[in-house]
């Protein structure tokens, strides 16, 4: 089992999300995270998917996309060769005892603190799947209040583009 | 000048070269239908008895004409009645154009009178679909519809049209000619280099078709190329009609009630050809244990369907007809006479285990029946089996198109009925939708002008037999042959063999008399118990001008074979019930 990360543009219509989710759960197959925004051209939307899977079911997941009308471009974007980033939101519980060590790990691991209040702090903190999984178990000891990601966004490295227009 | 959303509708469906709907209105369709009044010398609206019979005759329109059919209703329950017609178009790759009314703009979403979201219930049924909110869309909106309709892969696209869209006015610029469908995509000459060199080094190569060949027009182009490899066919359920059931080549639909030979043939080859088949789950039984023996190769012009069900060794999407054609050209002329003498022996057996199965079903007596027919006291040897009523009533059908219900009587029509040219055998394959064959025959009778043959059964004619209110209506030539045994035969069989005859809920023990039925409609009726009866009211029927409902009483135990058991595979395979 492999991670894709596949990067979609879509016309920016209403419905377009829905399509491309709903292909997803009507053929049966797992989504781990999904992200949409605007592009540089305003027609049109880009919607960042992970999905675990083999080769075999990522090209069938690239043809069913590829069916759909409002799906403009679809491509995996290969791990190597991509800027990956991922945003976390995360409230932990703000303590005398604890309140240093979360200082410590907020510094190593290049986070900020966004919001401070006796009794509970948020973080922030930007950066690939891994890292931002190793700083929630890294904090988790001193009480997770709630959390929030943003899911992958993806951009190749270098002159290749997912265009809107080829 | 400007006119108003519903003028445009009119308009734009004249400019795509339609020049038949059918439909139902409604609230949200009246300043529509009022248009259709108003042009009602351009466009022939057929009003059936529900929007469910309307979806299915706009489909069997296309799948008679090769046209896109289109059907009209109004909001909420107009719209959701469309909905078993439209996943049936789906599932069949049938091109339709679906238009829907809805609640003014203002209104939606508030859970309004009639309101539904239909674009939200039919988006996994159709290859795409729309809302227009603006009037300055419409005409546009409506021609791409068409155009996703027709291209590729063809299928059903919906237009939801709320009522203040349809009132709205704007300037309205016509296109003198119905819009051109996608691009094709070709097979490339490498792809094709390939297959040819596998189809040359193969000794036993089977064609397997589906639907693609008549949606892809490649009927001539398939049977010369199975002609130069020396290739005998098999078909899937939608590819009945591609090719003459009388090709010395074809040895008929296999599958679960696929015919002994091409089943076997198929399990025996050492390369299967799959031209505009997409291998359903009815078509392959088991997957692991399918693909054993033979090697694939994979043409179809839906890229999504390569690989999906059973991994192809050599697989491209391109368009069949051009693929054939190119194909046939460069690949080395064979002959395979070991191979033939092979499948000979497989038709033998083949003609040996029916005969010896229609033997077994002469014998029966009803001893142990629990339905409540009427037709004991007929001698057992008079009685007709499937079969007997198939022959009989296509000895006096000329070129009806052939339409079916769902369930057995399908699949002896399936097996048996012999088919001379494409588009001539409609029925819904992939749905398996009982209550489709009313209203396709309607329609396959309208597109083609021409008489259309129904067969149902007693079950899925009971399904939407309103429609025959809109048949007479229409005065249509139509004859309706019901399977009559008084049972849902098709689940009554699983019942008989996987479920220790627990007749759970399939015994129906109506007693509807469909003779005083198809009277009451205006229709004329009889009910026919013996071969020689049947031929008098066959001919009758075939004679009469407008709609004929001859039911035939059918022996409730009467099975479809072969059978290979869901889940099964070749090994399974049932010829004989015991």
């Amino acid at each position: 089992m492999n991670q894709y990360v596949i990067g979609i543009i879509v016309s920016n219509i209403s419905g377009a999300l829905s399509r491309v989710s709903g292909m997803f759960t009507r053929r049966v197959f797992n989504i781990d995270s999904l992200t949409v925004g605007e592009t540089e051209s305003p027609g049109f939307s880009r919607i960042t998917v992970t999905f675990h899977g083999d080769d075999y079911i990522k090209d069938l997941i690239l043809q069913q996309l590829r069916k759909l009308h409002d799906v403009r471009e679809v491509e995996v974007l290969s791990e190597k060769e991509t800027v990956i980033r991922e945003l976390l939101l995360i409230k932990v519980k703000n303590s005398p005892e604890s309140r240093q060590d979360i200082m410590t790990a907020v510094e190593i691991f290049r986070s900020k603190i966004v919001d401070y209040s006796p009794t509970a702090l948020i973080c922030e903190i930007t950066g690939e799947t891994s890292k931002i999984d190793a700083f929630i178990e890294l904090v988790k000891p001193y009480g997770i209040m709630e959390m929030c990601r943003t899911g992958i966004i993806a951009v190749e490295r270098g002159e290749n583009c997912l265009n809107t227009i080829k | 000048m400007k006119i108003s959303g519903a003028k445009i509708v009119v308009e734009t469906l004249v400019e795509q070269g339609c020049d038949t709907v059918f439909g139902y209105p409604g609230g949200q369709v009246i300043n529509l239908f009022d248009e259709l009044y108003l042009n009602r010398d351009r466009i022939n609206h057929v009003l059936t008895a529900h929007e469910q019979g309307a979806s299915h005759a706009a489909d069997g329109y296309a799948r008679a004409s090769g046209k896109v059919g289109v059907v009209i209703a109004t909001s909420g329950p107009g719209a959701t009645n469309l909905v078993t017609g439209i996943a049936t178009a789906y599932l069949d790759s049938v091109p339709m154009v679906a238009i829907t009314g809805n609640v003014p703009c203002d209104l939606l979403g508030r859970d309004s009178f009639q309101e539904v979201d239909i674009v939200g219930v039919t988006m996994p049924i159709t290859k795409h679909n729309f809302i227009v909110k603006d009037v300055n869309e419409l005409a546009d909106t409506l021609r791409m519809a068409f155009k996703i309709a027709k291209s590729g892969r063809p299928g059903p696209v919906l237009v939801d049209i709320p009522k203040d869209v349809q009132i709205a006015k704007c300037e309205f610029e016509p296109k003198n000619q119905p819009i051109i469908p996608y691009p094709i995509t070709y097979a490339s000459e490498d792809q094709l280099k390939k297959a040819a060199e596998l189809i040359e080094n193969a000794k036993r190569p089977y064609i397997y078709f589906g639907g693609g060949i008549i949606s892809g027009k490649a009927s001539q182009e398939l049977i010369a190329f199975a002609d130069k490899i020396d290739a005998p066919m098999g078909c899937s359920l939608m590819g009945l009609s591609a090719v003459p059931s009388d090709n010395p080549k074809f040895l008929g639909m296999q599958g679960m009630h696929g015919h002994y030979a091409s089943s076997v043939a198929e399990d025996e080859s050492d390369l299967v050809i799959a031209l505009g088949a997409r291998f359903s789950d009815r078509a392959t039984g088991n997957k692991a244990r399918f693909a054993k023996n033979f090697k694939i190769i994979h043409i179809d012009i839906d890229g999504a369907e390569l690989h999906k069900n059973i991994p192809a060794d050599i697989a491209f999407n391109g368009d069949i007809k051009d693929a054939l054609e190119r194909l046939t050209a460069i690949v080395q002329e064979k002959k395979h006479p070991e191979w033939f003498a092979r499948i000979s022996e497989l038709r033998e057996e083949e003609n040996r285990r029916t005969a010896s199965a229609l033997a077994h079903k002469y014998s029966k007596n009803c001893e142990n029946c629990t339905s409540s027919c009427d037709k004991s006291g007929i001698p057992a040897e008079d009685r007709m089996n499937p079969f007997e009523i198939i022959d009989i009533v296509s000895s006096h059908a000329g070129d009806a198109v052939v339409v079916t219900d769902v369930g057995q009587h399908q699949m002896w029509a399936a097996q048996r009925y012999p088919l001379k040219a494409p588009r001539t055998f409609l029925t819904s394959g992939g749905l398996g939708t009982m209550g489709f064959g009313m209203g396709a025959a309607i329609g396959a009778a309208t597109a083609s002008g021409k008489r259309s043959l129904l067969f149902t059964g007693d079950g899925s004619f009971g399904m939407n037999l309103n429609e025959l209110a809109t048949a007479v209506s229409m005065n249509l030539p139509l004859v309706i042959v019901i399977m009559n045994n008084g049972v849902l035969g098709m689940v009554r069989q699983w019942q008989t063999l996987f479920f220790d005859k627990h007749y759970s809920n399939t015994t129906l023990n109506r007693k509807t008399d469909f003779v005083k039925l198809a009277e009451a409609f205006g229709a004329k009726g009889a009910r026919v118990y013996t071969k020689d009866e049947l031929e008098k009211t066959a001919e009758e029927a075939f004679a009469y001008n407008g709609t004929f409902v001859i039911d035939c009483a059918v022996d409730c135990d009467e099975f479809v074979l072969p059978m290979l058991p869901p889940g099964g595979s070749i090994d399974d395979i049932i010829t004989e019930i015991k």
